[in-house]
């Protein structure tokens, strides 16, 4: 595939993302920035999220639901190809408590991207990127349904 | 934040009545998500109720990962809620996901044990599935910062 054809696919595939997922639709997530690779995304703060009522902090489920996004958003767009995907594994490990009534951003890297599986780290944070809510790792398998019956392409 | 019972209230009301809805209903995203869970014995299984807002691939149809996940962990919070004599909601250190299958658009279930209670710490296993036991669509193994009783 051509540079081009392939950057034309992966800003598709990267624009049209949050809308492609009715889960991610309804949480109102946001991509805030998204390259070869890697993306960031948002996450509103919204009452249905929280896991604590008696102090508004949202659910760690809430976070684990953003890292799988935004990983997933790094992940087509790393490939030659750009490709579906599956979560093969997601290790999450919760640094803080989410602040209450924040927004709350998330960011994930491919650091590693063989033929059949990428391997990555991500991050969710609110307003400064060092002060962690939460860090993960996860490794993610691509989803060539057609990979075997591609015919190669014509000279 | 309501000025009425608190969640703590709420694990005590759970604890007397049997009834597990009573705490879970309490709970915002849990609620938003669609999750209930009924207790037999000490053991609990908690549902996830299929909806088209939890959906993640419109395509296969699946549930999203992040969901599923999320799921799990409210069932290892509750199973250790229900084991430990305590009303204080344990935090969650770190939470490892297996994706084995592909979550289709039908209800979830699942249960998880608790396979070492330490003095500060919890380990908790977590699985899901949906028409067939057998087959596990996630699986979770969590580390929980608890608190002791008497503390709470």
């Amino acid at each position: 595939m051509s540079e081009n054809k392939r950057l034309t696919i992966a800003d598709e595939l990267i624009r049209k993302y949050v809308g492609l997922i009715p889960h991610v639709a309804e949480l109102g997530m946001e991509t805030v920035h998204a390259a070869r690779g890697m993306a960031i995304m948002k996450l509103p703060y919204q009452d249905r999220i929280v896991g604590n009522p008696d102090t508004g902090v949202i659910a760690g489920g809430a976070v684990t639901t953003l890292i799988d996004t935004v990983c997933g958003l790094a992940v087509i767009t790393a490939p030659d190809e750009p490709s579906r995907v599956a979560t093969l594994d997601l290790r999450i490990d919760y640094l803080r408590p989410a602040t209450p009534a924040r927004d709350l951003f998330a960011r994930a890297e491919v650091y590693k991207l063989t033929r059949h599986v990428a391997f990555l780290r991500a991050e969710a944070y609110e307003d400064d990127p060092r002060d962690l809510v939460a860090a993960a790792s996860g490794t993610f398998m691509f989803v060539r349904r057609n990979a075997a019956r591609q015919k190669p392409a014509k000279p | 934040m309501s000025g009425t019972a608190t969640l703590a209230d709420m694990v005590r009301g759970a604890r007397e009545t049997g009834d597990l809805n009573r705490f879970i209903g309490a709970i915002p995203y849990a609620r938003f998500l669609g999750i209930s869970a009924s207790a037999e014995g000490g053991v609990l299984t908690a549902r996830l109720a299929h909806s088209e807002k939890i959906i993640g691939n419109p395509a296969l149809p699946a549930i999203h990962g992040g969901v599923v996940g999320a799921f799990l962990e409210t069932t290892a919070i509750l199973q250790l809620l229900w084991t430990l004599d305590s009303i204080r909601i344990p935090k969650t250190i770190t939470i490892t996901f297996d994706y084995l299958r592909t979550a289709g658009p039908h209800d979830t279930f699942a249960r998880a044990e608790v396979t070492k209670l330490g003095s500060r710490v919890a380990n908790v296993r977590a699985y899901a599935w949906q028409a067939d036991m057998a087959k596990l669509v996630t699986s979770a193994n969590a580390n929980f910062l608890i608190t002791p009783a008497e503390e709470a």
